[in-house]
């Protein structure tokens, strides 16, 4: 378990996590979100030991990083922002330097380092030097790296930036088989990538906390949850037809698109409410679907919240 | 213990695997001849011994050592890799002295192969072998404590071309401690202890006897001392960076 209690750390004046307190259970996948320069990188860092904290503390599995760093830092695989890698050494000595240091020798090792390869797809590049390979395969270096030691604790800043789609699915599907009985912590300002590998996304803006629950119960928080999106073929005013609807919270109407509307909800679901009145009526209509509640919404709705109680 | 080991082999071979080691090698042992054919007048003193070639060693190093040191620490700064370093559990002083250790040995490979001057030597005339042996072993140490200022100016900054400069500067200041250039610009009145002080602390001093193949244990715990000290400042700023 990791366990974060009241952490804060400055850059000379500049606060940049304020007193942040949360814990990460086995079997956690925790999707780490921030607009650029909210702290995510900076908290990670702090996790891993690279910097200390200013004030708080952070225990891994109950070894605190600040008194007992080789023990916390045994138990945590760990992909720095950039994945950063020795440059001069080929795909294979750099793992083995890392398989060494990890304290696996012989057999074990190469055993360890041909199965992160074939997990990451690095066989292509075995004897490539790093700082001659692209800018993805550079990242699964990092990530093969990371992942050698079958670790308890992983902690990915950014794991998919700059890989392509099929890149960037696979790793969400080795994030993904990884879980089981891991702790994982991963940052991205992907929001679709939250959706689809973490169990848990905690939303963070100038270091604090500003959300914190299920991918589901985020989406829950949009306005647009629950919301029925409709296309009109011929001339209708929606909002005088929705008008005294109970279960309908207002109508918008698309700026770029003329014809379609967002009929949002109170709370509950409204499909099939306004299907019926569609029906009823004979709305003039030409598509009709559920909208999902999207991360994005809340992100940003809560991100510029936090922002604007700032500027006031 | 193991670790240390770990890192000083990923140094050494980080050299080897680039162009530095070789054109490092290569052109300190042309300087090497030059200053000693050239400046020192092998020669033309008709002497069998190797007075010229290590008594220029201080000022090749004040230029040849720093180029090593500067990267130490200010590269893996600016990469990046040093937050992979400091993430691995490895503990600093392993880090620190892996990587001086690296360093150190890649200037001790360069001054091994200054060998033909000892086969000249040899050649030529009848010197006495161990006082030459005594020699490289103190110019070896002098080269430590260039490398420890080195390691622990690249640890202050990300910048290496600053830490050249920093560690040429530093370095340059404990040259010339025990040099008249510097002794001299004393006042008269200054008591004779703290000159003596300030001339016991400069690289000059210590390697004068040295180079003339009195290798005094005294000099040589100089430098451990020196390197040590430095080595822990170079630790003790990467602990500061940490938190700051």
């Amino acid at each position: 378990m990791i366990e974060i209690r009241n952490l804060t750390r400055k850059f000379d004046q500049v606060v940049a996590v304020d007193d942040l307190s949360f814990e990460v259970r086995e079997g956690e996948v925790l999707g780490f979100l921030g607009p650029n320069g909210a702290g995510k990188s900076t908290t990670m860092k702090v996790i891993t030991g690279f910097l200390a904290p200013s004030a708080g503390s952070v225990t891994i599995d109950g070894f605190d990083i600040g008194s007992k760093p080789l023990e916390a830092k045994a138990l945590i695989g760990y992909l720095p922002e950039g994945a950063p890698c020795y440059g001069d050494m080929t795909t294979l000595q750099f793992l083995r330097f890392i398989a060494r240091i990890r304290g696996f020798r012989g057999e074990e090792a190469e055993r360890r380092i041909a199965g992160v390869m074939r997990d990451v797809a690095l066989e292509a590049v075995t004897h490539q030097t790093i700082e001659t390979l692209s800018k993805g395969f550079k990242r699964r270096v990092g990530l093969a790296q990371a992942i050698l030691h079958d670790p308890k604790v992983l902690i990915l800043d950014e794991p998919t930036d700059g890989l392509d789609p099929n890149q960037k699915n696979q790793v969400r599907e080795l994030i993904r088989n990884l879980a089981r009985d891991k702790i994982v912590v991963v940052s991205t300002h992907i929001l679709e990538e939250v959706t689809a590998v973490c169990t848990r996304a905690i939303i963070i803006d100038e270091g604090r906390i500003v959300a914190d629950g299920t991918p589901a119960e985020l989406e829950a928080r949009s306005r647009y949850h629950h919301a029925v999106e409709v296309r009109l073929s011929g001339e209708l005013d929606l909002a005088q037809e929705l008008q005294g609807v109970a279960e309908v919270a207002g109508v918008e109407q698309d700026r770029l698109d003329q014809a379609s509307f967002t009929i949002l909800s109170a709370g509950k679901p409204i499909f099939a409410r306004v299907s019926e009145l569609a029906q009823q009526r004979q709305w003039p209509v030409e598509e009709f679907h559920v909208r999902r509640g999207q991360l994005e919404d809340v992100f940003r709705s809560v991100t510029e919240a936090a922002q604007q109680q700032e500027a006031a | 213990m193991q670790n240390l080991g770990i890192i000083f082999r990923r140094e050494l071979m980080g050299y080897f695997a680039t162009p530095l080691a070789y054109v490092f090698i290569v052109i300190f042992l042309i300087t090497n001849g030059i200053f000693t054919f050239e400046l020192g007048g092998f020669y033309a003193r008709g002497q069998a011994d190797l007075i010229p070639f290590f008594g220029f060693h201080p000022w090749l190093y004040l230029f040849m050592v720093p180029a090593i040191a500067m990267a130490l620490w200010a590269d893996e700064r600016k990469t990046g890799t040093i937050e992979l370093l400091l993430t691995l559990p490895v503990k600093l002083a392993d880090a620190v002295l892996g990587k001086f250790l690296a360093a150190w040995a890649l200037t001790g490979i360069a001054l091994l192969l200054t060998f033909p001057i000892w086969i000249t030597v040899n050649y030529l005339g009848d010197p006495d072998n161990g006082v030459i042996v005594a020699s490289y072993i103190g110019s070896w140490f002098m080269a430590g404590a260039y490398l420890a200022i080195g390691s622990c100016m690249s640890a202050c900054t990300r910048n290496s071309v600053i830490a050249f400069i920093l560690t040429v500067s530093i370095c340059f200041l404990f040259v010339i401690m025990g040099s008249p250039i510097l002794l001299g610009a004393f006042p008269d009145w200054t008591p004779q202890v703290i000159v003596d002080a300030v001339a016991a602390l400069g690289f000059l001093t210590h390697f004068d006897s040295i180079s003339k193949g009195v290798l005094d244990i005294r000099d040589v715990l100089y430098f451990s001392v020196f390197i040590a000290i430095w080595l822990l400042a170079s630790a003790i700023v990467i602990e500061i960076k940490k938190a700051n």
